[in-house]
């Protein structure tokens, strides 16, 4: 593959649909390299995936576990780390959320070890994607429900690392103080420009200024763009908090086709 | 190569099979229509990909027949609860048909001879999961399997994988077909039981 075809970095990464959701027929064997807790029940993992074809902001990848009498599971986790190009050896970072009961979740959060190996596919989705190639300028708007955020961290790391200053503003919903992810590094990327606000909605902190609960329409609109400069939004989380936002973002007058959701549920693990 | 995933067990195993929810193993294969079975002639048969710019590419039979053929083999599941195992299916993949199909539309809405339409998220043609299909276990795919072509789109229920197929418009939005119009779900995803509106 020539540097050319690497979605986002070519020249030529038109849209061409063969080029936006083309994924490789097979399957890699991955190694974890490191890992690192998020929170209590996230972990990053920090797979090397050989031949790596690259990847966008916001795009996915599939995993596949194996029992040793052959039994498979197959999983999809939003990419962390930054778009990548191609490369005979590439780190992709994902971040596992423990689900309770989950078949997959729990094994790679708290078994799957350094060293280890793991089938890998990808990347995947050509919708909810960020590029500073192709949407550098628009402002965008970032809304996360819990471990929704990942996909949108990549986009915020891509930013970082081409040295975009295109205006980003999040906006993070999570139960509680201890789910956040990425705490530090959001605190960073305030140095970048990005402008975040956390909405707790179980248990806030001592110093929140904003009792638990659901985002609001006030809130989404004080801590978003203004509709009529047609930002870029995009939306991730559990059904039921994409369904909201999405559906208040609309209330407040942002174009639908403007709006990008992805969502997850339960049934993912 | 080392082992994979040391250490996972996964769930209790299905028994025997891997079968979606709420199936049945058919060893048959039932036909479920909507209307007549129209009997389309290869020598005017044409399958056309309309953009959401209208531009048209067009396919005659002689153009299907000249591109790189597949050879899937894949399990089916029907809405009405049945799934037959490793059903065998030569065709083109939708890979091939719209890798060069200039367009950003996220959506499909498949149409065929006799007037059947059903839409399909463009994610779900693209990747290696669906195909063209003009034949079916060894032999041309008979009328009232979808003959001369159909789509096969096994990853949905299969009203996804239309009969008769002549027709790919692409859509930046979703449209309902016909099943969908009337109460099937938009995605009809087997593994998560999506068999109506609201599932």
């Amino acid at each position: 593959m020539t540097e050319a075809t690497v979605p986002g970095t070519g020249t030529d990464a038109g849209p061409r649909l063969g080029a936006r959701y083309a994924m490789p027929s097979g399957w890699r064997v991955a190694t974890l390299v490191d890992a690192r807790a998020e929170s209590r029940t996230a972990r990053t993992l920090v797979l090397d995936v050989p031949d790596w074809p690259g990847h966008l902001a916001g795009q996915h990848l599939d995993l596949r576990l194996t029992a040793p009498d052959g039994y498979t599971a197959e999983r999809s986790y939003s990419i962390a780390s930054a778009a990548s190009g191609t490369a005979p050896s590439v780190r992709v970072e994902i971040t596992v959320q423990r689900v309770p009961g989950g078949e997959v979740s729990g094994y790679l959060t708290d078994a799957f070890a350094v060293g280890d190996a793991i089938e890998v596919r990808g990347p995947v989705g050509g919708w909810f994607v960020w590029s500073p190639v192709h949407d550098a300028g628009r402002p965008v708007l970032l809304a996360a429900g819990g471990s929704g955020v990942v996909p949108l961290v990549s986009m915020l790391r891509t930013r970082r690392d081409a040295g975009d200053r295109t205006p980003f503003r999040l906006v993070y919903s999570v139960r509680r103080p201890e789910d956040r992810l990425y705490v530090d590094e959001l605190a960073r990327r305030a140095e970048d420009g990005l402008e975040a606000n956390v909405a707790f909605t179980r248990a806030a902190p001592l110093d929140a200024r904003r009792a638990p609960g659901r985002l609001t329409l006030a809130e989404l609109g004080a801590w978003g763009w203004p509709a009529d400069i047609e930002p870029a939004c995009f939306v991730c989380g559990p059904t039921g908090f994409v369904e909201a936002v999405s559906r208040t973002l609309v209330a407040l007058g942002h174009d639908p086709a403007c709006v990008k959701t992805e969502r997850f549920g339960p049934a993912v693990d | 190569m080392s082992t994979l995933t040391p250490g996972f067990q996964g769930r209790p195993r299905p028994q025997g099979v891997a079968l979606p929810p709420g199936q049945y193993v058919e060893a048959g294969f039932p036909v479920l229509s909507a209307g007549p079975t129209p009997r389309v002639d290869t020598n005017t048969w044409r399958l056309d990909v309309v953009t959401e710019s209208g531009d048209t590419r067009s396919w005659t039979w002689p153009d299907l027949m000249a591109l790189p053929q597949d050879e899937p083999t894949v399990d089916i599941h029907c809405v009405t609860r049945w799934s037959k195992f490793g059903t065998t299916w030569r065709g083109v993949s939708l890979d091939t048909l719209l890798a060069d199909v200039e367009s950003t539309a996220d959506f499909a809405m498949i149409g065929s001879y006799g007037g059947y339409t059903t839409n399909v998220p463009v994610a779900e043609l693209l990747g290696g999961k669906a195909w063209v299909v003009h034949t079916f276990d060894g032999a041309p795919l008979h009328p009232v399997h979808g003959g001369p072509a159909r789509l096969l789109v096994p990853g949905l229920y299969f009203w996804k994988s239309a009969k008769w197929v002549n027709r790919i418009t692409l859509l930046p939005m979703d449209e309902q077909g016909f099943w969908e119009r009337l109460g099937y779900h938009d995605l009809g995803d087997p593994w998560r039981e999506q068999r109506y509106q609201g599932d």
